[in-house]
């Protein structure tokens, strides 16, 4: 079958199946199980009402616990173990212990990734962060911010990988001597006077270039979080400051800044996410060499090149352990907001 | 703010700098990329993208007609013609009529033809030969000139991409393979989260607090830790790699955030329309079909484009679960990436592929910003 229609015919199947069960199970409920007549009928209202928010939460816990809650459980155990073909062809799960831990600890990769997400860690949601902070502030204050701010913000719909093309033009370099057509070598040898530079691979300079290309995709969304926030800063605590005589750079760094860092640790957090993920960029436009490698594609790299799944889903567990403080104060916050 | 006394800002014009300088450095990448995808490689290779707004001067070599079509006027054998194709629009300053001296001449001049007979060039390229004896051999002569040309952009890489190119090339399949798995990917976790956000919005029942907590978690959860056991999954209850797999995927991963945007949004209906339902016998699943639903359309527009912009973008979900041995399934992102392995310095093909696949999120983005700007509020702002 053609795959376009195999796509409508799961859209149908997909949405029709959602709906008809939705439907069917609250009559079924409502009609057959717990009837709201007869001599029960208080008594069934009730145990319908109770069962009903099941019904309806069922296939997202259903999808939830298969797809996220239970990957992490089996990527525990298989970084726990190891994978052997038996002599009959089987493959059985060996428990090892952390030795899958040790044998990533004792490669220079492993290092090199973890060394760089860190750098990757700091940089990026600073940068983002602080040139968000700086274009919400300017286009709040302009007759076509609006306009300014959609264009700042429009690296956000593009792919990583279109945006890794697109930042590989910038960085790309001829021969010297020949017209440079990479934007970056051509002012750097117009300043310089020095010879074209492969920037993607000179070690260490080159993971800053890759952190660029996410820094540019990540203050636009840093821009619009802020942008709301400043606006919701009270007229008065601004107006105070005026009138007490303090210049523009007083009232943002003294005024609104310590009003907004709420948002601005949100904001931080969010992006430092995205940052512990980043696959895609490093994936298109080095794939980890020249020093370039982050833990997302390493990890990638042990699972589907060297077909290691027990290095693999440790490395995959370092980035959990590494996401995991965001995820209890997330929670945290979650739990203080609802009380 | 700006209007308080003694405000009246002095740096007003320092800021629209600048904001000018900003958007100039965020737009100038992509901006390059477009303009590239509409030059063709030979201008690529020889110019920066940044040049080919102006007139640029060029170093061309051209040919003039052949013997065959000399004429005979007066007594005279003579060639008569255009050195540039119809249409072209260029300016000679200097010529030559050989490769070591291409610029012996300026535009009008007469040059004695090595072979006997004389050539003038004009600046518009027309040219005209003359001879006493007839013009010989099979070819016209080489005529070296340096033209300013006016800046030149073309469809064909487009046509190439989409309509001519080879299987490496050509992007419409993985086009519409891309476009296949977003659309299910897209609506089937809307449905499936917006039940489920009703239920922890507006219905009671013990452990709901600990449900929301455990969806938060889930929010941050790694994609990369469901990769491995995910497959073996697929693999082992016979879904394999394909279509419906990705869908799976696509939807599972996209559950935490469809349900926890929907029912932030849901909390903030007022609890009065649904009370007044509920007193006026509706039942729950009326409620949520005839009331929450509708109401609850901004919220399911950001949604929707959150997971269309992730789906469509998506690289390493399709990588894991879709694309097998054959290549068949190929997304135009993992394409993309084969494009950079094998035809790095193509610039035509990448810049005019990558932005065929960026064009429709693009699209999305300016049509829609409304609402994925609202989404990203509700999203990651309490």
């Amino acid at each position: 079958m053609h795959p376009a229609l195999l796509g409508l015919v799961t859209i149908i199947m997909g949405v029709g199946g959602c709906v008809g069960y939705f439907w069917l199970s609250n009559i079924a409920l409502d009609n057959f199980i717990y009837p709201p007549r007869g001599p029960n009928a208080g008594r069934n209202i009730n145990r319908a009402n109770i069962v009903r928010p099941w019904l309806f939460l069922f296939p997202a816990l259903f999808a939830l616990s298969v797809y996220l809650a239970y990957p992490v459980v089996e990527t525990i155990r298989l970084s726990l173990t190891e994978r052997v073909t038996q002599s009959d062809g089987s493959t059985t799960y060996d428990f090892v212990g952390f030795a899958n831990y040790a044998q990533m600890m004792a490669e220079d990769k492993f290092w090199e990734a973890l060394g760089n997400n860190m750098m990757w860690l700091i940089v990026v949601p600073a940068l983002s962060t602080a040139f968000g902070l700086l274009a919400a502030q300017l286009t709040d204050r302009i007759g076509w911010g609006s306009i300014a701010k959609s264009l700042i913000f429009m690296p956000m719909a593009i792919s990583f990988v279109g945006a890794a093309v697109i930042w590989k033009l910038v960085y790309d370099a001829r021969p010297p001597g020949t017209e440079q057509i990479g934007i970056l070598n051509a002012i750097y040898v117009w300043f310089s006077g020095n010879e074209p530079q492969q920037w993607l691979t000179v070690p260490f300079w080159n993971s800053f270039m890759l952190m660029i290309v996410l820094v540019w995709i990540q203050t636009g969304f840093a821009m619009v979080i802020l942008s709301a926030a400043l606006r919701g800063i009270p007229e008065e605590t601004v107006e105070a400051a005026i009138v007490d005589g303090a210049n523009p750079f007083q009232i943002f760094f003294k005024i609104k800044i310590p009003q907004i860092m709420g948002t601005i640790v949100v904001v931080w957090t969010t992006i430092t996410i995205v940052v512990l993920k980043v696959f895609d960029i490093v994936f298109a436009m080095t794939n980890g060499q020249w020093e370039t490698q982050v833990l997302a594609n390493y990890m990638y790299d042990k699972l589907f090149r060297a077909n290691d799944w027990g290095v693999g889903s440790a490395a995959a567990m370092v980035i959990m352990l590494l996401v995991t403080p965001i995820l209890v104060w997330n929670v945290y916050n979650a739990r203080k907001e609802m009380k | 703010m700006d209007n308080i006394a003694g405000t009246k800002s002095s740096l007003t014009w320092a800021v629209h700098l600048s904001v000018v300088a900003l958007v100039a450095l965020w737009l100038f990448p992509t901006v390059g990329l477009l303009v590239s995808s509409f030059r063709t490689a030979d201008q690529i290779a020889t110019s920066g993208w940044w040049k080919s707004m102006f007139p640029s001067e060029q170093n061309l070599t051209l040919r003039t007609d052949a013997p065959e079509t000399q004429a005979q006027i007066d007594g005279l054998y003579v060639i008569e013609g255009k050195l540039f194709e119809e249409g072209k629009d260029a300016t000679i300053s200097v010529w030559g009529i050989s490769s070591r001296a291409i610029a012996d001449f300026n535009a009008g001049d007469t040059a004695e033809l090595r072979k006997g007979g004389t050539v003038t060039v004009q600046a518009d390229g027309s040219y005209r030969m003359e001879n006493a004896e007839p013009f010989e051999g099979s070819r016209g002569s080489r005529i070296f000139v340096t033209a300013e040309t006016p800046p030149e952009f073309t469809w064909a890489n487009y046509k190439n991409v989409l309509i001519t190119g080879d299987a490496t090339d050509n992007m419409t399949k993985a086009f519409f393979n891309t476009l296949t798995v977003t659309i299910p990917a897209t609506i089937i976790p809307i449905l499936i989260a917006a039940f489920a956000a009703y239920a922890l919005a507006w219905m009671d029942f013990p452990g709901r607090a600990l449900l929301i907590a455990f969806i938060v978690a889930l929010l941050v959860v790694p994609l990369q830790l469901a990769l491995i056991p995910l497959l073996r999954l697929h693999l082992g209850i016979g879904i394999g790699k394909g279509y419906l797999g990705v869908w799976l995927a696509h939807t599972g991963f996209g559950l935490p955030l469809a349900i926890y945007l929907l029912r932030n949004y849901m909390v903030g209906l007022p609890r009065d329309i649904i009370e007044n339902a509920r007193v006026d016998g509706a039942t729950e699943f009326q409620i949520f079909t005839k009331i929450i639903l509708p109401l609850s359309f901004p919220a399911l527009a950001s949604f929707a484009i959150f997971q269309f912009l992730w789906t469509w973008n998506d690289l390493l979900v399709s990588l894991v679960f879709l694309i097998d041995a054959t290549g068949e399934t190929t997304v135009m992102t993992k394409q993309i990436v084969e494009l950079l392995g094998t035809r790095g310095g193509n610039w035509e093909i990448l810049a005019t592929s990558a932005f065929v696949s960026i064009s429709v999120p693009l699209l999305v983005f300016f049509a829609m910003q409304k609402y994925l700007v609202r989404g990203l509020l509700a999203g990651s702002v309490k």
